[in-house]
């Protein structure tokens, strides 16, 4: 069914084009004039203002491995996270503790551990699935790189970003 | 051989044009920058301070990019295209008397009596850049482009011719030089009654200058492609219009050529009606080279403002549709200048100076 749009009826002024185009540049040099004296702030100037301190808690960024109270990396080198991520951008070579360590019941850690920042999805899906709270998104979103290998964070790297978490987990403490 | 005289015109043509291309670069970046204030963001403004050297890195991007030649168009129109949209441009400049004069040399390249009509043929010549690209390219959004702005230029030329005519009526002469000159004894060419109140004819006569001065503004607006009549380019239709199969340097000459033909309209814009290098109170150059530079950047500036409201434009009104377009220039603009040239005549007839 067609549709007809009724056009409004314009008066001569209106069809005179000029005192509009005249209104539609008033507005714009009102525009012009408050950015060019500073009266409207809409841009952040990126790498010298941050918002870091306004950060919401639940802001995921890139993804860390952690150590526990004792220095322990606490990957048990499960490999659900590296099975859950959507991208594959997790590879994990697990290894295992020798007999008389003190970990020795914990079995497995893990020897490698890369996340391809590049793949990565910042979805949170490693966080959430891994049953030792090993891994956690930190909130650094400026990971960069100028080669596909720089990308690429390895063990040191993780725990570097992520640091130590305390408390949570203790299912491996040897008094238990 | 007058050995002065091509001495100090080589000069001028030397000076002038650098004095042009340094205008034409910070045109580009005044674009940018006042778009973006215009649509509250903040432009460039990291390359120095304010982001001034911007024009620098952007040359410097033009000149390292590879010199593409699809494979598909006519090679040769394909690389004349680009100097004929900018050349016509520059050439125009040669008429136009950018100030009075220093040290006795008349502040204008060639003092030619047939003017405003040696603006006219040039500037039209512009248009053909445009239409060979679109034909050469081979291709059919800028083929578009071309036909569009082929037509567009000849609906406007029209308009643009007879738009002055008044100002010629008034001063019986085509030279550019007398119609400074005349401005400064009888007043500007859009406000004749200032400083002379209660002269009747001057009043009256304000009338069809300013209405010349109007549809003169809005062609030269269409003759320069600028929005709301970048037709030919229209970036959401066409891609990039004309200039689509370009990249590099010859893009880069179609888009300078669009900022030379803005400044030449300027320039012309405030020769005919603006009073060119004059401003009250100003003495010209036979008072002292120091008043000759001033007059000249009394000229320059006027043309910077206007330069300023042609970006203004630009960033508030909208395309307007093909149709529309056609119909302003034929129905519109065409008759009002034409009425227009009467009711300068009559007025002329009727109150003879
Ligand atoms: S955040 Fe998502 S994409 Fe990134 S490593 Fe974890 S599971 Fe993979
Ligand atoms: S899910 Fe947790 S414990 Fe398992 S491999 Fe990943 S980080 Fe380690």
């Amino acid at each position: 069914m067609a549709i007809t749009v009724s056009r409004p009826k314009l008066n001569w002024r209106e069809r005179a084009y000029l005192p509009a185009i005249l209104s539609g540049m008033a507005i714009t040099i009102k525009h012009f004039r408050n950015m060019l004296f500073g009266r409207t702030k809409v841009t952040m100037q990126y790498p010298e203002e941050k918002w870091d301190n306004q950060m919401p808690e639940h802001y995921r960024g890139a993804p860390a491995l952690v150590r526990d109270d004792t220095g322990r990396v606490r990957c048990v080198a499960c490999q659900l996270c590296e099975f859950i991520c959507p991208p594959r951008a997790i590879k994990i070579i697990p290894g295992e503790f020798a007999a008389g360590d003190r970990f020795a019941k914990v079995e497995k850690f893990p020897q490698e551990f890369d996340i391809d920042m590049i793949r990565c999805i910042y979805c949170g899906l490693c966080e959430e699935v891994c049953p030792e709270q090993a891994i956690y998104l930190r909130k650094d979103y400026a990971i960069t790189g100028f080669t596909r290998a720089d990308m690429v964070h390895n063990k040191e790297k993780l725990l570097e970003i992520g640091g130590v978490m305390h408390g949570v987990v203790l299912k491996w403490n040897e008094k238990k | 051989m007058d050995y002065f005289y091509l001495t100090t015109s080589l000069v001028k043509i030397v000076a002038l044009l650098a004095v042009v291309l340094g205008i034409m670069n910070y045109t580009v970046y005044a674009e940018r920058r006042i778009s973006a204030l215009i649509q509250d963001r903040l432009g460039p403004n990291r390359v120095g301070p304010f982001g001034l050297f911007q024009p620098i890195a952007d040359a410097a991007k033009f000149l390292l990019k590879e010199d593409f030649t699809p494979g598909h168009v006519n090679k040769f129109y394909y690389w004349l295209a680009p100097c004929l949209a900018m050349i016509p441009a520059i050439t125009t400049l040669a008429v136009v008397p950018f100030g009075s004069s220093l040290f006795g040399v008349p502040m204008v390249i060639a003092d030619i009596n047939v003017g405003v009509l040696f603006v006219f043929a040039i500037a039209s010549l512009g248009v053909y850049g445009i239409v060979i690209a679109g034909w050469s390219s081979n291709s059919k959004y800028p083929f578009l482009g071309g036909v569009r702005s082929s037509s567009q230029m000849i609906s406007y030329e029209l308009s643009l011719g007879l738009a002055v005519i008044p100002v010629f009526l008034l001063i019986g002469q085509l030279r550019l030089t007398e119609v400074v000159s005349y401005q400064i004894e009888h007043g500007w060419m859009i406000a004749p009654f200032v400083g002379d109140w209660t002269n009747l004819r001057k009043w009256l006569l304000a009338i069809p200058m300013l209405i010349s001065f109007v549809v003169f503004t809005i062609a030269i607006f269409a003759e320069t492609n600028r929005l709301p009549f970048d037709l030919p380019e229209a970036e959401t239709e066409l891609v990039g219009g004309y200039h689509t199969e370009y990249g590099s340097m010859k893009f880069g000459l179609f888009f300078l050529g669009e900022y030379v033909a803005m400044i030449t309209g300027s320039a012309i814009i405030v020769t005919l009606f603006l009073g060119g290098w004059h401003f009250p109170g100003i003495p010209d150059g036979s008072q002292g080279w120091s008043w000759g530079l001033v007059n000249i950047f009394v000229f320059f500036s006027k043309v910077a403002v206007l330069l300023f409201v042609f970006i203004w434009v630009r960033w508030t009104l909208p395309r307007f549709r093909y149709d529309q377009l056609m119909r302003l220039g034929w129905v519109f603009f065409f008759e009002i200048a034409l009425v227009n040239i009467f009711i300068a005549a009559i007025i002329l007839a009727y109150f003879p100076a």
